[in-house]
């Protein structure tokens, strides 16, 4: 790197942002709160909160809710963008057979995907607790978390290499399959009774350390004092586990569970990188790519767009309505 | 909270420090002697490939001091149209599909080369085909027009590779009719070694080798003209031409894949790059395969004690219509200006000079279509062949993949897989393919 160009370029365009940018933010309150001053103290508390979340409304306003409803309203137009068609392209889209392979695989990682990520969490979660070897057990399953999925995807891509029957396998899976266990090796990936199992328990390694470490704070939360009494009364560990902490852990698992059900619908990465959403493991987001980007069809990919939004709404208002439940609580 | 009095001091300072900042707000860098400054390139080579064609960027960068920024992509026309509609596209970039460029011309993404490069240089150095390749016109029809893409390399198609030695042990002449290599297919397979090795992954570009095989029976069984209108979406994929082209592709592969090392299985499971390696096993697990002239590049990579000619060397794929003779499927590494920068005219000029392009022909895999690269530069014997076959044919067609659009294309590579794991689908294949060349001809 040019000694000259560090200094005159990037130094001072790295002081800009590091100091300009929250100078800016800060100018901005000061400035408000001046102006606020300025109005009848009986005005001020209803104005204030308004000024304080502007500019993060208006950036929401810009690129979430505008590029919502121009798609919508995209997806009712026809492919060249001029003559409107109502739910034809939905028609359209729901009725290629591809896409129905993409719906129905997205139903896969929708159940398996959360159900597995909850269950390893909560099962990771509750055995490791107040144990001597917490620390590094969670430190281990919570590692694959600090990989990006598309590094994730490649990796377990080779895990599940495949080789012809009595070659050496290069893949780990196919390797104990073969060489220990003295069964055909499988193609993982493109065998289409287990591809799309083996994508989603390669997505479920990757998310288990979030879903554990947040039934674990939870888990934590618990008074000791309940666990004692329930003890004394001479409930087993299995007792307690049922009627003592999965109703306290109840709001958490929902909220690990929205989580993980908006991460299952947006699953693309691991599809992607693997099949490319061939061999039948589509799925809707990886569609909606391809008709963007490869086929240029604003029309299809806005429907497909629309058909996700509306699949994650339900579980949005499901989510916030638990989270008001738990805010009404305290 | 804070008194007002505070408040008024505090806007007043930060007033006074933003204004202060953007003061010293960077200028532009200086600049050298050379050049300088950066151009960003995309392409689809990575590993080898790529080391090679930094190696073809080092003079380049060495004598204009200009930084060439690359990113790989085997995925070049999602990449491409991305980063075009952000309004961010690389300066040079590998041309994608012609479906894609076309689109890009008609919409004026793409900068005309003809007062960039030297034309009266280029017409001298590169044969017809490969400048009338190059022009797209206003309808965005090939052969005609301004220029919007050059040629640095080529490869060419429908060879056929085998390991002499093998050959030898085993008494197997070259064929050198269509009935000779069936006849060949069958006499290894009757000796107990699956005949073909054929492998097909390639991420999002999986089967493309499976297309390969396609496009080349289809100009040799049913000639140029049958060939051109399929490309262009006149000709149905269900037609009787295409159709037993691909029935003939299926009596290959044998039934249920039986000639073919590893079966469906490994045919979808393992890479392009690796489809040498069984036939370069000993004993040999397969005899021949079919690739562009390109993978040679990988045979040496993945099994560095292989020799050229030795080890190694290809016949053309058999015409299978004698009145078909002469023509061969060709592919070819071209280059678009997608922003018009100094920097960028200078990358594109260089990319023509047969300087540049020796480099890589030097290293193997590659053969230019520059008359001006001297025949020694190839560096061995087999090399030479593909470069002299090359520019013996007569019709040289390019790549039917590259010229159709890019979702036809890829839809193509994803039915190549299902065909090969089950080749009583076909009729399905084909009417799924004919709808999507139905809604890419009509649509935008």
């Amino acid at each position: 790197m040019d000694l000259g160009q560090l200094l005159t370029v990037q130094l001072p365009t790295l002081l800009a942002v590091v100091i300009g940018v929250p100078a800016v933010l800060a100018g901005y309150i000061v400035v408000g709160e001046l102006l606020v001053r300025r109005l009848p103290d009986g005005a001020q508390p209803g104005v204030r909160p308004w000024i304080w979340v502007g500019p993060a409304l208006v950036f929401i306003a810009i690129f979430l809710v505008y590029p919502v409803f121009g798609t919508v309203y995209r997806s009712l137009l026809g492919r060249d963008g001029s003559s409107f068609v109502a739910l034809s392209n939905y028609g359209r889209v729901l009725g290629d057979s591809a896409v129905v392979t993409a719906i129905r695989d997205n139903i896969y990682w929708l159940l398996l995907y959360t159900l597995f990520a909850l269950l390893f969490g909560l099962l990771m979660a509750v055995l490791s607790d107040r144990v001597r070897y917490e620390t590094p057990v969670k430190s281990l399953i919570f590692m694959p978390m600090a990989i990006s999925f598309t590094a994730l995807a490649v990796i377990w891509k080779f895990m599940y290499s495949y080789q012809p029957p009595g070659e050496p396998q290069t893949g780990t899976l196919n390797a104990v399959l073969n060489g220990i266990l003295h069964v055909q090796p499988i193609t993982w990936i493109q065998d289409e009774r287990v591809n799309n199992f083996a994508l989603i328990a390669a997505a479920v390694w990757g998310i288990t350390g979030f879903a554990m470490v947040i039934l674990s704070a939870s888990l934590k939360g618990i008074p000791g004092e309940l666990l004692e009494a329930a003890r004394v009364d001479g409930a087993g560990q299995i007792t307690i586990f049922r009627r003592v902490i999965l109703p306290l852990l109840m709001p958490t698992i929902t909220v690990v569970a929205t989580t993980l059900v908006i991460f299952a619908l947006k699953a693309f990465d691991i599809v992607y990188v693997t099949t490319a959403g061939n061999f039948h493991t589509d799925v809707l987001a990886n569609r909606m790519y391809k008709e963007l980007y490869l086929a240029g069809n604003f029309a299809n990919s806005s429907a497909l767009a629309v058909i996700l939004l509306i699949a994650v709404i339900p579980v949005l208002i499901f989510n916030l309505r638990q989270f008001r439940a738990v805010e009404g609580r305290r | 909270m804070v008194g007002t009095r505070r408040l008024r001091a505090a806007a007043a300072l930060l007033a006074l420090s933003f204004i202060a900042l953007t003061a010293c707000a960077p200028g532009q860098g200086t600049t050298s002697s050379k050049t300088g400054g950066t151009v960003h390139v995309l392409a689809v080579w990575s590993g080898s490939e790529q080391d090679s064609f930094t190696a073809v960027l080092k003079p380049f960068e060495d004598r204009t001091g200009i930084k060439v920024e690359y990113e790989s992509t085997r995925d070049l026309d999602a990449t491409l149209t991305t980063r075009v509609q952000a309004g961010n596209p690389p300066e040079v970039t590998g041309a994608p599909g012609f479906g894609t460029l076309s689109k890009f011309v008609k919409q004026g993404k793409v900068v005309a080369l003809d007062n960039i490069v030297d034309m009266n240089a280029l017409k001298s150095q590169y044969a017809d085909t490969w400048i009338k390749l190059g022009q797209v016109n206003s309808q965005g029809e090939l052969g005609s027009g301004k220029l919007y893409q050059v040629f640095s390399w080529a490869a060419m198609k429908g060879l056929v590779w085998y390991n002499p030695k093998s050959f030898q042990a085993k008494g197997y002449q070259v064929p050198k009719t269509w009935n000779d290599f069936t006849t060949l297919v069958s006499k290894v397979k009757a000796d107990g070694t699956t005949p073909l090795c054929v492998t097909l992954e390639s991420g999002a570009a999986s089967g493309w080798p499976a297309s390969d095989w396609i496009k080349e029976i289809v100009l040799s069984q049913s000639g140029s003209k049958v060939y051109d209108n399929w490309w262009a979406g006149k000709q149905k994929w269900s037609s009787p031409e295409i159709k037993q082209a691909w029935q003939t592709f299926g009596q290959l592969l044998g039934p249920g894949g039986a000639n073919v090392y590893g079966g469906p299985k490994y045919m979808v499971a393992t890479n392009f790059g690796d489809v040498g390696t069984p036939m370069f096993a000993s004993p040999p697990k397969c005899y021949m395969l079919n690739q562009g002239s390109f993978i040679t590049d990988f045979f040496v990579k993945n099994n560095p004690n292989l020799k050229p000619v030795q080890d190694f060397t290809f016949f053309p794929l058999p015409t299978i219509n004698d009145q078909y003779a002469g023509s061969t499927v060709v592919a070819g590494d071209s280059f678009s200006m997608m922003k018009d920068t100094p920097q960028a005219r200078e990358l594109i000029k260089y990319l023509t000079t047969a300087g540049a392009q020796s480099i890589w022909v030097k290293r193997g895999g590659k053969i230019s279509p520059n008359k001006n690269v001297a025949a020694s530069d190839y560096p061995d014997e087999t090399a030479k062949g593909v470069a002299q076959a090359l520019a013996a044919e007569k019709t040289a067609d390019f790549d039917a993949g590259d010229l159709m659009p890019s979702d036809m294309r890829n839809a193509w590579w994803g039915k190549t897989l299902d065909f090969v794991q089950d080749q009583s689908k076909l009729d399905s294949i084909l009417a799924d393919l004919d709808k999507v060349q139905a809604s890419t001809s009509t649509g935008g």
